[in-house]
């Protein structure tokens, strides 16, 4: 008996099952990564504890209304203001002896903070206020934040603060990355990022 | 007549589009690669708000996600218009979230409960109650870790 090949299979249709398939997967994909703001939450304590006593000098308040307004320091400010005014009040530098801050570049005013380390943001809002203005005042405090660490590590290491933390992050990253991680806690210690969040009034 | 006869006229020579299978598989398996599946149905509005100064999530197996908005559209005959928390795939209140914490941490290994982060995907327009009520939830549960998802851009555009 002759022995018959076997017929190919026609390969023709493959392109068309890829190209579907191609289009489900492109369809799903989403490449970007979320990023978002990182806070840290204070531990829960049930009991009513007695709050620590801090100079007035030293407390920033932000307060935002249920309308999305803004009351700083007992002014009315526009959020574009507030950036600003937060980073002055950090860098202000008016402590003298123990307290003296040996960076910092403000006139030393008497009724604003003695240095960063002491230096804390508090920020209350209301049950209405709405969450957009909530994270575009968070991302004004952490900018004003930034910019004074930025300005700092710039002083001290010769880059920012921002590029230390993304070289430091980035695993491609040639350098020595635990002298990189030195001297990022050296500039946190230095500017601590101390904002405390009240529970919202109603 | 020409030893050099002038070759006829006949037409382009077909394209061989053998290779063509291969080109697509090339990029269906880097789609396969990349593709990340939604994890959850939406089933609440979400338009995230804007910022500048943000850090990126990665590591998507240690994030939570607890998302809050208003209902869509397609829920709100059922669900009214008030703003409402959302976890995996179905609407929950305030006092759901610490159970919600607790069994998600069931299902990851124990070493790897402390980088646990909490993503909250918050539509711009709830109001901070809502998110306060969630905070105060997390703390309880000891959930410190959060961050609040945004999209990249300048953060005086949530003010419009």
């Amino acid at each position: 008996m002759a022995r018959r090949d076997a017929p190919e299979v026609n390969a023709g249709s493959m392109a068309d099952i890829a190209f579907l398939l191609l289009i489900f997967f492109l369809v799903t994909t989403t490449i970007e990564t979320d990023s978002g703001i990182s806070r840290k939450l204070p531990p829960w304590q049930p009991e009513e504890q007695e709050p620590p006593v801090i100079k007035q000098r030293n407390i920033f308040t932000v307060l935002v209304n249920r309308n999305n307004e803004l009351l700083v320091e007992d002014e009315f400010m526009e959020i574009e203001e507030l950036r600003q005014a937060a980073f002055e009040f950090l860098d202000n530098g008016g402590g003298a002896g123990d307290e003296a801050c040996d960076f910092c570049q403000g006139p030393g005013d008497p009724s604003s903070s003695v240095n960063p380390q002491k230096a804390i943001i508090s920020l209350v809002n209301n049950r209405g206020t709405e969450y957009g203005t909530y994270i575009a005042v968070q991302n004004e405090l952490v900018a004003a934040y930034n910019q004074l660490r930025d300005r700092e590590a710039q002083r001290m290491f010769g880059k920012s603060f921002t590029q230390m933390e993304k070289e430091y992050n980035d695993p491609n990253y040639t350098g020595n990355k635990d002298k990189l991680k030195d001297q990022i806690e050296v500039i946190k210690d230095m500017i601590p990022q101390k904002l405390s969040e009240a529970e919202p009034t109603s | 007549m020409s030893k050099f006869k002038k070759k006829t006229n006949e037409g382009q020579p077909a394209i061989s589009t053998a290779s063509l299978p291969d080109i697509v598989f090339m990029l269906l398996f880097f789609f396969m690669v990349v593709t990340v599946m939604r994890q959850n149905t939406l089933m609440v509005k979400n338009k995230l708000p804007y910022a500048n100064q943000v850090e990126k999530l990665d590591k998507k197996d240690l994030v939570m996600y607890i998302y809050a908005g208003k209902p869509s559209p397609r829920y709100q005959q059922r669900f009214g218009t008030e703003a409402r928390i959302q976890l995996n795939d179905k609407f929950a209140s305030v006092s759901e979230v610490q159970q919600f914490i607790y069994s998600e941490r069931e299902t990851k290994r124990e070493e790897l409960i402390p980088y646990l982060t909490t993503a909250l995907k918050v539509d711009e327009e709830t109001n901070m109650g809502l998110v306060s009520d969630i905070k105060q939830e997390l703390r309880k549960a000891e959930a410190l870790k959060i961050n609040y998802t945004t999209l990249q851009g300048d953060a005086l555009r949530n003010m419009e």
